[in-house]
C-alpha cells in the first residue's frame, strides 16, 4: 500500500475473547428455540425434542464467523477507511446513461430469451414465476413511490387499494359479465376513491403515526373481506375469476381461441406472455404518469410537502389537495396491480392482502432509495426475484439431506435481507436524486443533504 | 349485568396482558423515538420461550413451576432483545428516520419467521397449567366466576408494575432513562451512558413483554408463530391510548382496550372485535393524537 498508515496488526487475543463471546452469547439466543423443539407425539401431547447437534453447530458457525471478522474483515475496512476516497471512475457515468435503455431492452426481450433458452414447456414457470411476479412488485412499488418516495406520506396500508382493485374486478366481471378492458379503469377509479375517503381522516397526521394508522386501515379492509361472507365469500375467497382476452379472443383451445384463431397449436404459454406484456405496460404507464407528473405543479408541490410541510403551506401550497391527490394517484396504481392480479390469477382470497405485502412494497420503496424509480425497480428484482429463486434451489437437498427445503427459508432470508440492507444503506440502494426543477444546470443531489419523511 | 361483570372480569385480564406489552412500547418510543415493530414478534418469541421451560420443567416440578417458567422466559427474551437492539437498531441510530422502522419491520418478519422454521408452523397447545375457579356468585344461573389463572394474572401484573414503578422513579438508571427521554446529548454531557441506558430499556421491556407471553401461554394454553401481530397493534393502540411516552397511561390504555375488545365480542360481533380495536387506533390518532395521559407535540420550524 503506498499511501496511508500501515493498518494496526489484528490484537489475536482480543479477537478470540470476542468470538468466545460472541459464541456464548449465540448459544444462549439460540438455546430454548434450536436446542430445543416442540412436536406432538403420537397421543397428541406436546413433548420435547433435543437438537443439540444442530445448536452448536450454529454457534460453532457463529463463532468462526467473528473470528473471521476480527481477522480479515476488520482490517481490510480500516484500510478502506484510511484511504482517500476515490472519485467516481468516468465509467460509471457512462453505464448509468446506458443503463436504463439496457433494461427496457431486456424486460421487452424477456420472453423470447426464455423461450429461447429454456424451451416451449419450462418457459411458463419462468415468465410467470419471475417475470409477472417481479413487475406485479415494480409497478407497486412505483404506486407506493408516488406517495412515500415523492410526497414523503409513510403509506403501511396499501395492500388495501391493492384489494380494492381485485375484488372490484372479481365481483364485476363476475356478477355483470364486463370486460377486463371496461374493468381496469374502473377498478383503478374505485380504488383512487378510496384512497382519498381513508386519506381524509389522516391528513393531520404525520410520520409514525400516519403509518400505523394506515396498518390499521389496511387491516380493517381485510377483516371486511373475511367477514364480509355474502359479498367476498370470506376466507375461501372468490374462484374462477374471468381471465383478460385478447381484444375479444379467449386464451383457450377451443375454435374461436386466440391459438386457433392465429394457427397455432394451443398452448398455456401464449395468455403468459399476453400476460407479462399486460403487466409490462401498465408498469410503464405508472412510471411515465409519474415522470411527467413530477414536472406538473402537482408533483413539484409533492416534492416540497416531503421536504418541509410547515414551509410548504406558508409558500400557499394548499397540503390537503396535495396529500389527497397523492393518495388518490397511489391507490389507482395499486387498483389497475390489484385488477391484473385478480385477472391473472383467476382465484383470490383475504390471504392475498395481509400486512406482509404491505411491508413488502414499503420495504421495496425504501430500499430502492425513497423517489428513485430505477432504484425501486431494482430492489423489487432483488427482493422478489431473490425470494422467488429460493423455490429453484434444489440442490440444496443434496447438501443438507432430501428433507431440506429451501422455500421455508424463504421469508426468513427477506427479513434478514431488509435488516442487513438498511445497515449496509440506510438511504436504500440509489441514494441520489435529481431535482425535477433546475436554476442553471441539472447535477445530482446527495440524499444525505435532505431530509424527508417528516410531514 | 352478570354477563357485564364477567366481561369485566375477562377484560381487565386481557388488558393486563396488552399493558404489560405496551409499556415495552411506549418506553422504547420514549427513548428513541422508534415505533418497535418487532415488540409483537418479541412477544410471541417469549411465549414459545415460556412454552419449551414450561414441558421441561413441569414433570420436575409440577404447576409451582410457573414462577420459574416465568423467570426463564424473562432472562432469555431479554437477551433476545438486547441482541436485536445491538444489532439492528443501534448502527442506525442517528440515521434517516425510516431505516429503524424498515429494519423493525424486517426484524418482525425474521422473528416470526424463525419461529416458523424451528418450531414448525401449527398451533402448540399444552395442558393447562393451573385450574380452578372462584365463583363470585350466581345470578340467574349465571356463574360470575374468576378463576385462579386470572387472579395470578392480576396479582402479577400489579406486583411488576410497583417494581417497575420502583425502578423508573426511584433508581439511578429510571433517572438516566427520563434524562435520555429529554435530551440525549445533553444527558451525555452530564455523564449518563446513552448507549448503556437505551440497551437497559430494551431489557425491561423484553422483560415485561416476556411476562406477558408467559400469561398469554398460561391463559389460552396455545401458541403459535404468528401470534405476535396481532396482539403486538392492540398493545401498541393502547400505548397510543393511552399517550405515547407515559407508563400509567400504557397500562390504563391496555385495560382499556382489553375491556373495549371483550366487551364488543360479547354485545355485538366477535368476528368484528379486531376491527373495533383498529378503530380505537384510528379515533385516537386522529381526535387526540396526544392519548389521555400524553404530552401534546409541538411542532417545531
Amino acid at each position: 500500500m503506498a499511501s496511508g498508515a500501515p493498518a494496526k496488526r489484528v490484537d489475536a487475543v482480543r479477537a478470540l475473547r470476542d468470538a468466545g463471546v460472541t459464541a456464548l452469547l449465540t448459544f444462549g439466543l439460540f438455546l430454548p428455540l434450536i436446542g430445543f423443539q416442540t412436536v406432538t407425539d403420537v397421543r397428541n401431547d406436546l413433548i420435547l425434542n433435543t437438537r443439540w447437534p444442530l445448536l452448536f453447530a450454529v454457534v460453532a458457525l457463529v463463532g468462526f464467523s467473528r473470528l473471521a471478522y476480527s481477522f480479515a474483515i476488520e482490517p481490510w475496512l480500516q484500510n478502506r477507511a484510511l484511504k482517500p476516497a476515490v472519485e467516481p471512475a468516468a465509467w460509471r457515468g457512462k453505464v448509468a446513461r446506458w443503463i436504463i435503455p439496457f433494461a427496457i431492452g431486456f424486460v421487452v426481450a424477456y420472453p423470447a430469451i426464455v423461450l429461447a433458452t429454456a424451451g416451449f414447456g419450462r418457459s411458463v414457470k419462468w415468465i410467470d414465476n419471475f417475470g409477472i411476479q417481479v413487475l406485479i412488485y415494480v409497478m407497486l412499488g412505483w404506486g407506493l413511490n408516488i406517495v412515500v418516495g415523492l410526497a414523503g406520506l409513510l403509506d403501511l396500508g396499501y395492500v388495501a387499494f391493492y384489494a380494492v382493485g381485485a375484488y372490484s374486478y372479481a365481483l364485476l366481471a363476475k356478477t355483470f359479465g364486463f370486460s377486463f378492458w371496461i374493468l381496469l379503469p374502473l377498478a383503478g377509479t374505485l380504488a383512487s376513491f378510496w384512497g382519498i375517503l381513508l386519506g381524509f381522516p389522516v391528513l393531520r397526521l404525520r410520520g409514525d403515526y400516519l403509518a400505523i394508522v394506515t396498518l390499521a386501515f389496511g387491516e380493517i379492509i381485510r377483516i371486511v373481506l373475511i367477514n364480509w361472507v355474502d359479498l367476498t365469500n370470506g376466507y375461501a375467497g372468490i374462484t374462477s375469476i374471468p381471465r383478460p382476452t385478447f381484444f375479444g379472443i379467449p386464451f383457450n383451445a377451443d375454435d374461436d381461441g386466440f391459438a386457433a384463431v392465429f394457427g397455432l397449436e394451443y398452448s398455456p404459454i401464449y395468455r403468459t406472455i399476453f400476460l407479462y406484456y399486460l403487466i409490462l405496460a401498465l408498469a410503464f404507464l405508472t412510471a411515465f404518469v409519474t415522470l411527467r407528473l413530477r414536472r406538473l405543479p402537482v408533483g413539484r408541490a409533492w416534492e416540497a410537502l416531503r421536504e418541509d410541510e410547515i414551509a410548504c403551506r406558508s409558500l400557499g401550497i394548499n397540503t390537503t389537495n396535495t396529500k389527497l391527490t397523492a393518495f388518490a394517484m397511489g391507490a389507482m396504481f395499486a387498483g389497475f396491480a390489484g385488477s391484473f392480479f385478480a385477472a391473472r390469477q383467476g382465484f383470490i382470497s383475504p390471504d392475498s392482502f395481509t400486512f406482509l405485502e404491505s411491508a413488502t412494497i414499503l420495504s421495496i420503496v425504501v430500499l430502492g432509495g425513497m423517489g428513485s424509480q430505477i432504484g425501486v425497480a431494482i430492489a423489487a428484482v432483488v427482493m422478489i426475484g431473490g425470494t422467488e429463486i429460493m423455490r429453484e434451489l434444489d440442490f440444496l437437498k443434496l447438501v443438507f439431506g432430501s428433507t431440506f427445503d429451501p422455500t421455508q427459508y424463504r421469508m426468513l432470508l427477506f427479513g434478514l435481507a431488509m435488516v442487513l440492507i438498511m445497515i449496509w444503506r440506510p438511504r436504500g440502494l440509489i441514494t441520489t436524486r435529481q431535482p425535477s426543477v433546475v436554476l442553471k444546470e441539472r447535477k445530482a443531489i446527495a440524499s444525505d443533504l435532505v431530509k424527508e419523511g417528516h410531514g | 349485568m352478570e354477563v357485564f361483570l364477567q366481561q369485566l372480569i375477562n377484560g381487565i385480564t386481557l388488558g393486563s396482558i396488552y399493558g404489560l406489552i405496551a409499556i415495552g412500547y411506549t418506553m422504547v418510543f420514549g427513548i428513541i423515538g422508534m415505533v418497535n415493530f418487532a415488540h409483537g414478534d418479541v412477544f410471541m418469541v417469549s411465549s414459545f420461550i415460556a412454552l419449551v421451560a414450561f414441558l421441561l420443567l413441569v414433570s420436575l416440578l409440577g404447576s409451582s413451576s410457573i414462577a420459574l417458567v416465568l423467570i426463564v422466559a424473562m432472562l432469555f427474551t431479554s437477551l433476545v432483545n438486547w441482541t436485536i437492539e445491538r444489532l439492528a437498531y443501534r448502527p442506525l441510530r442517528g440515521s434517516f428516520r425510516l431505516a429503524p422502522l424498515i429494519s423493525a419491520i424486517g426484524m418482525s418478519i425474521f422473528l416470526s419467521n424463525f419461529v416458523q422454521v424451528t418450531q414448525g408452523p401449527r398451533n402448540k397447545s399444552i395442558p393447562p397449567m393451573v385450574q380452578g375457579d372462584f365463583v363470585l356468585f350466581t345470578k340467574n344461573d349465571y356463574p360470575v366466576t374468576l378463576s385462579v389463572k386470572q387472579l395470578i394474572i392480576w396479582i402479577v401484573t400489579a406486583v411488576l408494575l410497583v417494581c417497575f414503578w420502583y425502578l423508573v422513579t426511584r433508581t439511578r438508571l429510571g433517572r438516566a432513562q427520563r434524562a435520555c427521554e429529554q435530551d440525549q446529548k445533553m444527558a451525555a454531557l452530564v455523564g449518563v451512558d446513552v448507549d448503556r441506558t437505551i440497551s437497559m430499556t430494551f431489557v425491561i421491556a423484553a422483560a415485561l413483554a416476556a411476562v406477558a407471553g408467559t400469561m398469554y401461554l398460561m391463559y389460552y394454553g396455545v401458541v403459535s408463530f404468528a401470534d405476535g401481530f396481532v396482539p403486538g397493534v392492540k398493545a401498541f393502540t393502547a400505548a397510543v391510548l393511552g399517550g405515547i411516552g407515559s407508563l400509567p397511561g400504557a397500562v390504563i390504555g391496555g385495560i382499556l382496550i382489553g375491556l373495549i375488545e371483550t366487551m364488543w365480542s360479547a354485545y355485538f360481533s366477535i368476528d368484528y372485535k379486531d376491527v373495533a380495536a383498529f378503530s380505537v387506533l384510528a379515533i385516537t390518532l386522529i381526535f387526540l393524537p396526544q392519548g389521555l395521559f400524553g404530552r401534546p407535540d409541538v411542532e417545531k420550524v
